[in-house]
């Protein structure tokens, strides 16, 4: 009993990571069909952010001070995020709009990039970060059953990024028309819709929760600069597996992935469980090609 | 043959002409390069497989796959299981008397064989590929979609031999071999060999490819990039052709695989992992994509910048890789073989802008 519980909310852990890092690339994917290779390094920029902010309250503030740099560290991750996106936005990504293969390529490169350039500010080795005080130990359950009080938090701090995201994309003006250039961008675009400003803004606001996603995982482990490959092809799956244009899809394909990858490597060993996993993938593919949840279109090509 | 030349336009002449002079360059290049230089030529020349068949699958179908890392690694795990299992004389490789092994596990018996191990190195990846090819482009998968299927089977096909470690070799792969038929792999006379092999075998390549694309199949494959749902209203099925021409593709990938196996000595899950497949996709994509040529070429010249620099300035190369990507695929679409076609539009555009002011025609 206690093991299930614990893989359940090992499952549920991993798959609020993994949500947090795909809401981004579901958001940017579906809107413009860009594939933001870079996003990985989004992540680890949010990462370092909240290293630096770390580091600042080390030296400038008191003590008693410090537990709660992380309250800050979000919300900067976020800014810095946000503001790296809106410039990969303006400087490259429009170039390659209609082109999803020629943007998957060359934000690779971006990500190549952003990478050595980590490499040579922070150094190759991993750095670590410490967490506040007020996040260590665990809640108990019934049993001998220990939640991190981290993992909780992440999971927390997920729930309130869908219901923002939920709010900001179909309760808001800019949602909206967010929406409507998602789903028929010339027909946006003839209703006034500035649709290059809506893909700035959007894109912007994937890159931003990337950021929250690197800041989270400075909870978990040490960072490092290619951080951000280790989870951006999972992350991927999820939205190939959730499909594309609704936050429900991203939820479902990142509970899918999350646990059933923690219940196969339980079941079997670490290589195989990612095995079985790809292969579920496939097969699932086979009876919906479009993911779980796609949007409805009539067009022929797309 | 000499009738044929005489009907050519002038343009395919020269260009049959650099082919050949090209080849002549490649049997020769032995008589002046240094042990060294020859052996890091060989290497490239293997990529440049790669290359072709990426090229075939990329330039000319419209497919995108990131997972040649995969099919290059199957390709040369066959022949260094041969070479290892040769190696090792009969008794256990050492890696699996270390992991604990006490007997040959069965699916590594049939390498005992070269022949097996050399028809596996081929037909494996494309077997792969087929099966992969047949689940995804039934169902119509495609674009990006299937680029991340095949980044994800790249992924977990390096977690499952990092992690199977008493069958693989895991992170060190499979290496210590030193002899392919009684004949030592360092020796020079071996390697000149081995150097030419992978010439003939390349042109090998190179002729196939180009016979594919020039046939009515290649032309399908650039009727399905160019158009793919009305090539299913005319009546073929696209799926039927992605699948062959992927699994062709792979094919290669692992007969260079085997090649880079015998070059180089040793095949790790590095040599397949997500940076190696997305680079063998920048050797297409800076010698240009739907041109055989230009692959081979992206794949040499870019090897050669890599192996020239990266040495020296290890992080000036990668930010340089980097650049690289962006500023070819955002302007140079067509890569270098693009480019001498610009070039050439913009001399013609001159020469007609002159001829314009010369004559004028009584259209205008």
């Amino acid at each position: 009993m206690d093991m299930i519980v614990l893989q359940l909310f090992n499952g549920i852990s991993v798959s609020s990571i993994l949500l947090l890092i795909a809401l981004g690339l579901a958001i940017t994917f579906g809107l413009m069909k860009v594939i933001n290779m870079a996003h990985g390094e989004l992540i680890m920029i949010g990462a370092y952010t909240a290293y630096v902010v770390q580091n600042l309250f080390a030296s400038y503030m008191p003590d008693e001070a410090f537990g709660w740099y992380f309250a800050l560290a979000i919300p900067a991750s976020f800014g810095v995020a946000f503001v790296f996106g809106l410039v990969l936005e303006m400087g490259l990504i429009r170039f390659l709009y209609g082109r999803p293969l020629d943007s998957l390529l060359a934000t690779w490169g971006v990500g190549l990039m952003l990478q050595q350039i980590a490499r040579s500010i922070f150094g190759a080795p991993n750095v670590g970060v410490t967490s506040p005080e007020w996040l260590n130990g665990g809640m108990t359950v019934f049993g001998g059953v220990v939640l991190p009080y981290k993992r909780l938090f992440i999971i927390g701090l997920v729930l309130l990024c869908l219901f923002a995201m939920y709010l900001y994309i179909y309760r808001s003006h800019s949602g909206r028309r967010m929406r409507a250039v998602m789903q028929n961008r010339e027909m946006a675009a003839c209703l006034g819709i500035s649709t290059r400003r809506v893909d700035a803004v959007t894109f912007a606001i994937g890159s931003g929760i990337a950021g929250i996603a690197g800041c989270a995982l400075t909870l978990i482990g040490p960072i490092g600069p290619s951080i951000g490959t280790y989870y951006i092809v999972d992350a991927f799956m999820v939205v190939v597996l959730g499909g594309v244009g609704k936050l429900v899809g991203t939820v479902f394909g990142a509970l899918g992935i999350g646990m059933s990858n923690t219940l196969f490597e339980y079941w079997t060993t670490a290589s195989l469980g990612k095995v079985l996993v790809f292969l579920c993938i496939v097969a699932f593919l086979q009876w919906k090609p479009m993911g779980l949840v796609a949007m409805r279109s009539r067009s022929l090509d797309n | 043959m000499l009738l044929r030349i005489r009907t050519m336009p002038p343009r395919r002449i020269w260009l049959l002409a650099g082919y050949a002079a090209a080849a002549a360059v490649l049997f020769c290049a032995p008589l002046v390069l240094s042990d060294f230089r020859l052996n890091l030529l060989a290497k490239f020349l293997a990529y440049a497989i790669v290359a072709l068949g990426l090229d075939l699958i990329w330039g000319y179908t419209g497919i995108l796959s990131l997972g040649h890392g995969v099919f290059f690694g199957l390709g040369g795990y066959a022949m260094a299981m041969y070479l290892k299992l040769d190696a090792s004389g009969g008794r256990l490789p050492d890696f699996m008397d270390w992991s604990g092994l006490t007997a040959l596990p069965w699916f590594w018996e049939p390498f005992g064989s070269l022949a097996f191990a050399v028809l596996a190195g081929v037909l494996l990846p494309a077997l792969l590929a087929l099966v992969l090819g047949y689940f995804t482009f039934r169902n119509r998968i495609r674009g990006v979609y299937f680029t991340i299927l095949t980044q994800a089977l790249v992924i977990i096909t390096v977690t499952l031999f990092v992690g199977q470690q008493a069958y693989t070799g895991g992170t060190n792969g499979v290496t210590g071999y030193s002899k392919l038929l009684g004949f030592s792999l360092a020796s020079p006379d071996t390697k000149r060999f081995l150097y030419w092999a992978t010439v003939v075998l390349l042109i090998g390549a190179f002729l196939l490819c180009h016979y594919l694309v020039k046939s009515r199949f290649g032309k399908v494959l650039r009727a399905i990039r160019d158009g793919e749902n009305r090539v299913r209203f005319i009546g073929y099925n696209p799926a039927v052709y992605q699948m062959v021409a992927f699994s062709i593709s792979a094919g290669l990938a692992g007969l260079a695989g085997m090649l880079f196996v015998l070059h180089v000595g040793i095949i790790s899950p590095s040599m397949m992992g997500i940076v190696p497949s997305i680079e063998m996709v920048l050797w297409v994509a800076i010698g240009g994509r739907g041109t055989l040529g230009g692959a081979v070429l992206g794949a040499v010249l870019l090897n050669s910048a890599k192996s020239a620099f990266s040495e020296s300035y290890p992080d000036i190369w990668i930010l340089f890789m980097g650049a690289l990507f962006v500023v070819v695929v955002v302007f140079l679409p067509k890569g270098a073989a693009g480019l001498f076609g610009q070039l050439k539009r913009i001399g013609r555009r001159k020469a007609a802008d002159e001829g314009a002011n010369g004559v004028r025609h009584p259209a205008v």
